[in-house]
């Protein structure tokens, strides 16, 4: 007991490094205002990828679902009317939906694609109040026509790719307004906030 | 009587306002030392945070547990907030050319007032503890009780060392008798022993068997909420700021300056010592661990006390002589 209670060396000892601490280099990554840069495969929110004519990859095989070890993903395939095609192939995706809340990320979808179509991106912000909002179908999975076709990942150069921002767009977290109906498609309706008072 | 009530209402705020940046600095200086940033969020660096967390404590809600009993559960951090408070009535902060102090009211026997009024601040914690009516806070508050009883001796008698050296209990006079050498140089000892002892009293790591987050969830406040819980968490960094002031005023000078450099003033002198007293109080929270209560106790008995009664009878001997 002498010995813990005059052990005034290691007290002034610990009080040094604590000083010494207080100047050192800080680890911290201030997060919302300072975003880290991922390694090019990481694996966050997924994108379906269009051809560089703007027809979508998918071809609506279901590969991607069968491969799903989670069961997050639901395609319903169709056939391309050959006048309006939506991808170049016999059939499209009419339906296309990926329940993020099941999702482990494991990236086997990408793997199982046939054709590059489903990627897993950078992307990883997706908090959101209501439990609906994490179903994501096809009008927020598809790269819009106007921002481009989507990057696989052996292209993206640092992580984060350029259209990042692109998702506070897509997720509209706080605006009911501009809410997703979850598994609605095609036009955006007013998201019904079900298992919330009023 | 204007005057006074002026003069109090300034140094409320005064005190207040360094209450909520001792608070905030106190969690800038553990986030550096813990390799983090620290609060920084709301506001430039950080600096609105203690106006933040005000806001978040008033809207709390205000719970009573069942068990408790209302009227002293109610009053116990009055108790704690109006004692911590009532310090400042004495203590000077400075003095003006003529020797008249820069203080609410000069006492001339300051340091005994000021002994009582800490003696009834631990009342605010056991009576806080006991009324609460669960185990945890009962636990904090017999702590509580028994520590303060185990270091104040300690304490008390480091301050009649100084007392016997410069022959006085008034807060000035004592300034006064340190202009040639400061206190903590002849009663090394005594300072030694009343920084150990300050942190104790004010419950602060490495001696907060009271609070005890890891063992005792609180402690004695566990219970308290909102504004209630808030007026401890004062008590509490206002009492950090009243032994920081005794520091200084007894053993470091108070407003005198060292080594002849006068062309500052004497209050700048006193923030600075007082200012470097809370700093090391921060920093010895983030360093040690909290003692075990045994410990603690032993410490406080059979290795303080002896001390300081050895300090005094060498000083009485020392006084005597000359
Ligand atoms: S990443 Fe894995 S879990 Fe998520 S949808 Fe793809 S296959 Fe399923
Ligand atoms: S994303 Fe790929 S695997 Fe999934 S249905 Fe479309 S084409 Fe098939």
């Amino acid at each position: 007991m002498r010995k813990q209670l005059f052990n005034v060396g290691a007290i002034l000892q610990g009080l040094g490094i604590t000083f010494k601490y207080m100047f050192a280099r800080r680890p911290t990554i201030e997060y919302p205002s300072v975003k880290k840069q991922h390694a090019p495969r990481f694996h966050g929110l997924h994108e379906l990828r269009r051809y560089a004519d703007g027809k979508e990859r998918c071809i609506g095989c279901e590969l991607c679902s069968s491969a799903c070890p989670a069961n997050a993903i639901t395609v319903i395939g169709a056939e391309n009317a050959p006048d309006a095609r939506v991808s170049p192939g016999e059939r499209h995706a009419a339906s296309y939906e990926i329940d993020e809340l099941r999702c482990i990320f494991c990236g086997l979808c990408e793997e199982a694609c046939p054709t590059d179509a489903i990627v897993l991106t950078p992307r990883f912000e997706m908090a959101d109040y209501r439990r609906g909002a994490f179903v994501y179908s096809k009008d927020r999975l598809l790269v819009p026509s106007d921002v481009g076709v989507g990057t696989p990942p052996d292209e993206r150069p640092n992580g984060i790719p350029a259209d990042l921002g692109r998702v506070a767009e897509v997720k509209s977290t706080m605006n009911v307004d501009r809410g997703y109906s979850a598994t609605h498609r095609g036009e955006v309706l007013k998201t019904e906030r079900k298992g919330l008072a009023g | 009587m204007l005057i006074v009530l002026v003069k109090s209402a300034v140094l409320l705020l005064v005190v207040i306002t360094t209450f909520a940046y001792a608070m905030l600095f106190e969690r800038k200086i553990m986030g550096w030392m813990q390799l983090r940033p620290g609060p920084n969020r709301v506001g430039p660096w950080g600096l609105l945070q203690p106006a933040a967390d005000a806001a978040k404590l008033i809207l709390k809600e205000d719970l009573t547990p069942k068990t408790a009993d209302p009227l002293i559960y109610r009053l116990a951090p009055f108790i704690s907030l109006l004692t911590a408070f009532a310090v400042y009535a004495i203590v000077p902060f400075g003095a003006n050319g003529d020797g008249s102090p820069w203080a609410i009211g000069d006492v001339n026997a300051g340091i005994l007032f000021l002994m009582a009024i800490s003696s009834i601040g631990v009342y605010g914690i056991s009576l806080g503890g006991w009324a609460s009516g669960s185990k945890f806070p009962l636990l904090g508050a017999v702590r509580g009780t028994a520590q303060m009883i185990s270091y104040e001796l300690s304490m008390s008698l480091s301050f009649v060392g100084v007392l016997m050296l410069a022959g006085t209990t008034s807060l000035t006079g004592i300034v006064n008798a340190q202009e040639r050498v400061w206190f903590f140089i002849p009663q090394a000892l005594g300072f030694i022993i009343y920084v150990i002892t300050a942190v104790a009293e004010t419950n602060r790591t490495p001696f907060d068997l009271v609070e005890a987050e890891t063992e005792l969830v609180g402690g004695f406040h566990t219970e308290y909420s909102g504004l209630r819980f808030g007026s401890f968490f004062i008590a509490e960094y206002v009492n950090m700021l009243t032994v920081s002031c005794i520091a200084s005023l007894l053993f470091l000078g108070g407003w005198n300056a060292p080594f002849g450099l006068t062309m500052l003033p004497g209050i700048v002198w006193f923030v600075l010592k007082v200012g470097a007293f809370m700093f090391f109080y921060m920093w010895l929270r983030a360093t040690l661990p909290r003692f075990r209560y045994d410990r603690l106790m032993t410490f406080g008995w059979k290795v303080l006390l002896p001390i300081a009664t050895l300090n005094l009878v060498a000083t009485a001997a020392w006084v005597a002589l000359h």
